[in-house]
């Protein structure tokens, strides 16, 4: 057969059994495959497309964690700034009423020692008054009997009352 | 990869020289070089190996349809002598005979169409067989498992469809790339495989024969047409930014354009194949010719750098037709503007 003389079988055959070929691909191989590749390919940039949003999130989410721990640290510094405040304030108070009580109570004592004294005076008063009147009565009764026994008498009350 | 493409073509080398050795024991110098290119065309049997007088031929159907006498069916060796396994006009059978160049002539000279089962016929189908196996079994991969990693057949197939897909059928066709892409991925599996196995010594150079480059030529030429676009064809009969006379010439040659483009595919790849059988098996015929050992070493290693190219132009004049292919239709769908072309 010659070189550059296309054959007229083989041009027939070669027709039918390349479009027999190309029918039969088309419907049975390439067209599933293609679809399975594309659905394939579909499916891992859908993948790789949830990954970086769930990793936006994660960073988001993480963002939003610390953002929380920083304001939970500033609450925390206020919260001890105040209670330590709180706590000076108090000891101040109670120091300053503590203060105030003892006064007060110094101040009672003072005013008792006073009442207790001036009673003391008082009985010490009364008693004078009365060794007074019983000097002064013995003395009397002494006086009605004998002038010089009485002025015995006198003598010796005074020498008493020296000794006393 | 280097150690395997050269052990692959010293094997393809060592098969070409048993397969070719016995019919150049003898004879002149014109007998010893016959057999390249009763190689290169197409035949009406399979001729493997000559052991001195042993042909191991497979005798192939002879189908021959004529207005006369309808559909007829043949054995190519009906028209052979059965001693010398020759055809020729003397061993002529129920009025037709096969001439020494492998011509099927009918002895009464009436018109008759040749529908035989040759050689390339052969060995088409087998190369479709090959590659409609390879996808349908790719193809149920996926049915059975979804769209999950490739295995087997679908690992094998789907680099070569993703690289049909994006890198010839997207770039050079456009947005509009899908629908061709069926047909790309076909075309490139049968060239390639048809190139590939027509290096096996033995086998029939089905892709480097002008019929079956030029029925794929016209199929790319029927799909770029059909699918052409408005600005193509006002491309073509109105070509825009030139003056009415001018025309009178640009348009025939934008009509012969149409033409060019299929058959610059159907020759470059035809020239491509046939080139590269010629070449390794003329090295090989220089050996008898020469009868010379050293001559054979020498064309051994010849033979096996040339199979290494082989291999290499057998993957790309497949690429390049795909290409091509994608190119022609890209120019006959793309809408941007003209001025690309210039």
């Amino acid at each position: 057969m010659d070189l550059i003389t296309p054959g007229s079988g083989l041009i027939f055959w070669q027709l039918f059994g390349f479009l027999g070929l190309l029918f039969i691909l088309i419907k049975f191989a390439w067209k599933p495959m293609l679809a399975a590749l594309e659905e394939r390919e579909s499916s891992i940039e859908n993948a790789l497309k949830a990954a970086e949003s769930a990793r936006n999130e994660m960073a988001n989410l993480k963002a939003d964690n610390e953002k929380l721990l920083a304001e939970a640290r500033l609450e925390r510094d206020v919260i001890l700034r105040k209670a330590q405040e709180a706590s000076v304030k108090m000891i101040e108070d109670a120091k300053n009423d503590a203060l105030k009580v003892t006064a007060q109570q110094i101040e009672n004592a003072k005013a008792v020692i006073e009442t207790e004294k001036k009673a003391a005076l008082t009985e010490v008063k009364n008693q004078v008054a009365i060794l007074t009147l019983e000097v002064a009565e013995k003395l009397l009764r002494k006086n009605l009997t004998d002038q010089k026994a009485q002025k015995a008498l006198v003598d010796e009350f005074i020498k008493d009352i020296k000794l006393n | 990869m280097t150690r395997k493409l050269l052990a692959l073509s010293l094997l393809l080398s060592v098969f070409t020289l048993i397969f070719s050795n016995s019919t150049l024991a003898a004879g002149s110098d014109e007998d010893k070089t016959s057999f390249i290119m009763h190689h290169v065309v197409d035949s009406h049997e399979w001729h493997f190996v000559t052991f001195g007088d042993t042909h191991v031929t497979l005798p192939l159907p002879v189908i021959v349809y004529s207005a006369d006498r309808g559909l007829e069916f043949f054995k190519s060796s009906d028209f052979q002598n059965h001693e010398t396994h020759k055809f020729g006009k003397e061993y002529a059978y129920e009025g037709y005979f096969i001439d020494d160049h492998d011509h099927l002539g009918r002895v009464d000279g009436a018109s008759f169409i040749d529908f035989s089962i040759t050689k390339n016929v052969v060995m088409m189908f087998i190369v479709l067989f090959l590659v409609a196996y390879l996808a349908l079994s790719a193809a149920n991969h996926y049915k059975k498992n979804g769209p999950v990693a490739p295995k087997g057949a679908a690992a094998i197939l789907e680099p070569i469809i993703i690289f049909v897909r994006d890198e010839i059928a997207q770039k050079s066709i456009g947005p509009k790339y899908k629908k061709f892409v069926p047909y790309l991925i076909t075309l490139f599996l049968f060239v390639w495989f048809g190139n590939l196995l027509g290096l096996i010594p033995g086998a029939a150079n089905m892709t480097g024969n002008i019929a079956v480059t030029m029925v794929l030529a016209v199929l790319t030429f029927i799909i770029t047409n059909v699918n052409g676009n408005k600005e193509y064809w006002k491309h073509i009969f109105m070509t825009p930014g030139v003056p009415p006379l001018m025309l009178l010439i640009i348009v025939p040659v934008e009509i012969i354009g149409l033409f060019t483009k299929p058959f610059a595919l159907m020759v470059r790849l035809f020239v491509a194949i046939t080139a590269g059988h010629i070449v390794i098996l003329g090295f090989i015929a220089l050996a008898f010719i020469f009868e010379s050992i050293t001559i054979g070493v020498v064309s051994t290693v010849m033979v096996t750098f040339i199979n290494i190219i082989e291999l290499l132009v057998a993957t790309i004049q497949a690429y390049v037709f795909t290409l091509f292919s994608a190119m022609y239709i890209g120019s006959a769908v793309a809408e941007h503007a003209h001025d690309d072309h210039h």
